[in-house]
């Protein structure tokens, strides 16, 4: 579905993506995974179109998206749920939804969605003319899945969903994904919560300092010797 | 009595003041809150607007607010084209400091005064109305009444069209998708990319309604003004006070940043003098730089 080939992504004159390749299928649930600073959330924003790879390439479902301007890609059906949630703080519940849904195929099933989204997430509907400002955490994140998800995607790409929640919000956001999934949609996820992220993909690339350094299925990489000692401190 | 008249009318000329200040100042703020720039060639903006009106008026015979429906749509394209043509290539280029793209604007302000100059000479104009010196007065609608009022009449309607043009705006950003998208690439723009908003276009067409809006100001301002070409720079510093007072970006804050500009220099054009008004001016500036730097939204958000 998904196809990113050899990219190399410069911020400036500094390189932080190096010759970086991975797939994801219809279907799945591909996680990213790596300390800080590898170069996860950068592979997103350059799926998204907002950073460009300086060699490579990026197609989707057969499409090259190198040509495609970065607010055309939800038009392809990728929606980016961006980490930190970047909401419309000074907007409503309501009118964050909305902007979620502003191509002519959501747009026509806007309120359907809508109500798809509030009977997922109730509380939003609670609140839903509150400004996303002054929303908790959770529910702040839950209003960007929701956004999300009123593009009606073929692909979500989640960056650091659980980043800051407390425990319970956190079991709850890892179930909003496999809910996702349920649905058929395609998840890419990034995160730093290694173990309950490698327990819900399909399959998972190691990034290290920009370059990938293993990949394999979620299982398979819990018990990898490299990734227990990095990443889950055992 | 006539103390309280005297004070009940220049509140009454403070607010139909404030009303056109406030159409000024949306237009500046609109721009600030999306783009991040002060437009200091807003008062320009305006100043073209008028020399649209007044040819209109002294070639064609067009009534100066009947100019609104071509200086709405004329400042629209001609804030797109800058936009377009000088800011955004500006504005592209990283290692330009913002403070340094602002005076960008500047040169832009000062090339129209100064091909205002070249072409309309720097005389006084003005639009001779017939209504210009008409008024209502209280005491025709209210025989008894016990304190006399007036009403201008340039004034009132003028404020009339300035409440329903910013009626019209609140509506077009509150209600429509590209209002919205609007308000989102003011808010966060990588987000809105990301929600498929063409940033880019938004920016072009935010300008051009800042454009447009102190356009409008413009019509609403020439029955009342005395129009020359360096009249741009004292409105655009009223444009600027009024952004600065209301908080950089906000409507609201930019609607009661405006009325309040508006009392304040008719109570010191009153109370104080007729040529301490700029003074009072610069008084109010400072006194929100020091004491409310987040001007009147910081002040609602709090509360």
């Amino acid at each position: 579905m998904l196809k990113v080939e050899g990219i190399d992504v410069f911020y400036g004159d500094v390189q932080v993506i190096w010759d970086v390749s991975f797939e994801v299928n219809e279907g799945e649930v591909v996680a990213l995974i790596g300390a800080n600073g590898a170069g996860k959330s950068t592979l997103l924003r350059t799926v998204s179109g907002i950073v460009r790879p300086r060699k490579g390439g990026i197609t989707f479902l057969g499409e090259p998206l190198a040509e495609v301007p970065p607010y055309r890609i939800i038009e392809k059906g990728i929606a980016h749920v961006p980490e930190a949630r970047r909401l419309f703080p000074d907007m409503s519940v309501e009118e964050n939804l909305e902007l979620g849904a502003l191509k002519p195929a959501a747009k026509a099933r806007r309120a359907d969605s809508m109500e798809r989204v509030f009977t997922r997430f109730p509380r939003l509907e609670e609140r839903r003319r509150q400004l996303a400002g002054t929303l908790s955490g959770g529910e702040q994140q839950m209003l960007a899945i929701g956004r999300g998800l009123m593009s009606l995607p073929r692909m979500l790409m989640f960056d650091e969903p659980s980043l800051g929640l407390a425990p319970l919000l956190v079991e709850e956001v890892f179930q909003v994904v496999r809910d996702v999934r349920a649905d058929g949609v395609t998840v890419l996820i990034v995160e730093q919560n290694v173990r309950q992220t490698l327990a819900i993909a399909d399959r998972a690339y190691v990034l290290e300092t920009g370059r990938i350094v293993r990949h394999g299925s979620g299982r398979e990489l819990l018990e990898d010797e490299e990734v227990k000692k990095a990443y889950l401190g055992v | 009595m006539v103390q309280l008249e005297v004070f009940l009318q220049t509140l009454i000329s403070g607010i139909l003041l404030g009303g056109l200040y406030a159409v000024i100042g949306l237009g500046m703020t609109l721009i600030m809150g999306v783009m991040k720039i002060i437009n200091l060639a807003h008062g320009e903006l305006m100043m073209v607007a008028m020399y649209i009106a007044f040819w209109l008026f002294s070639l064609l015979g067009v009534d100066p607010y009947v100019s609104l429906l071509v200086t709405i749509p004329a400042l629209f394209v001609l804030g797109v084209v800058i936009q377009r043509t000088l800011i955004s290539p500006v504005l592209k280029v990283d290692s330009i400091l913002p403070e340094n793209q602002v005076i960008l604007t500047v040169g832009i302000g000062m090339i129209l005064a100064n091909l205002a100059t070249m072409f309309f000479s720097s005389d006084y104009r003005s639009t001779p109305v017939s209504y210009a010196a008409d008024a209502w007065y209280l005491s025709d609608y209210w025989r008894s009444s016990p304190i006399e009022l007036s009403l201008s009449v340039p004034w009132t309607v003028s404020f009339g069209f300035a409440l329903a043009i910013t009626a019209a705006l609140w509506g077009f950003l509150q209600h429509t998708d590209t209002g919205k998208a609007i308000r989102a690439t003011a808010q966060d723009k990588d987000a809105a990319l990301m929600m498929g908003i063409n940033v880019e276009r938004m920016t072009m067409v935010t300008f051009g309604l800042g454009a447009a809006l102190v356009g409008a100001a413009g019509s609403l301002f020439i029955p009342m003004y005395y129009l020359y070409p360096a009249l741009g720079g004292k409105f655009t510093l009223i444009a600027f006070v009024i952004t600065i007072l209301g908080g950089l970006g906000s409507t609201q804050g930019a609607i009661i940043g405006g009325i309040i500009l508006g009392i304040f220099e008719s109570m010191t054009a009153t109370y104080i003098g007729m040529g301490w008004a700029p003074v009072g001016r610069f008084v109010i500036f400072v006194a929100c730089l020091v004491f409310l730097p987040r001007g009147v939204a910081g002040l609602m958000k709090r509360s």
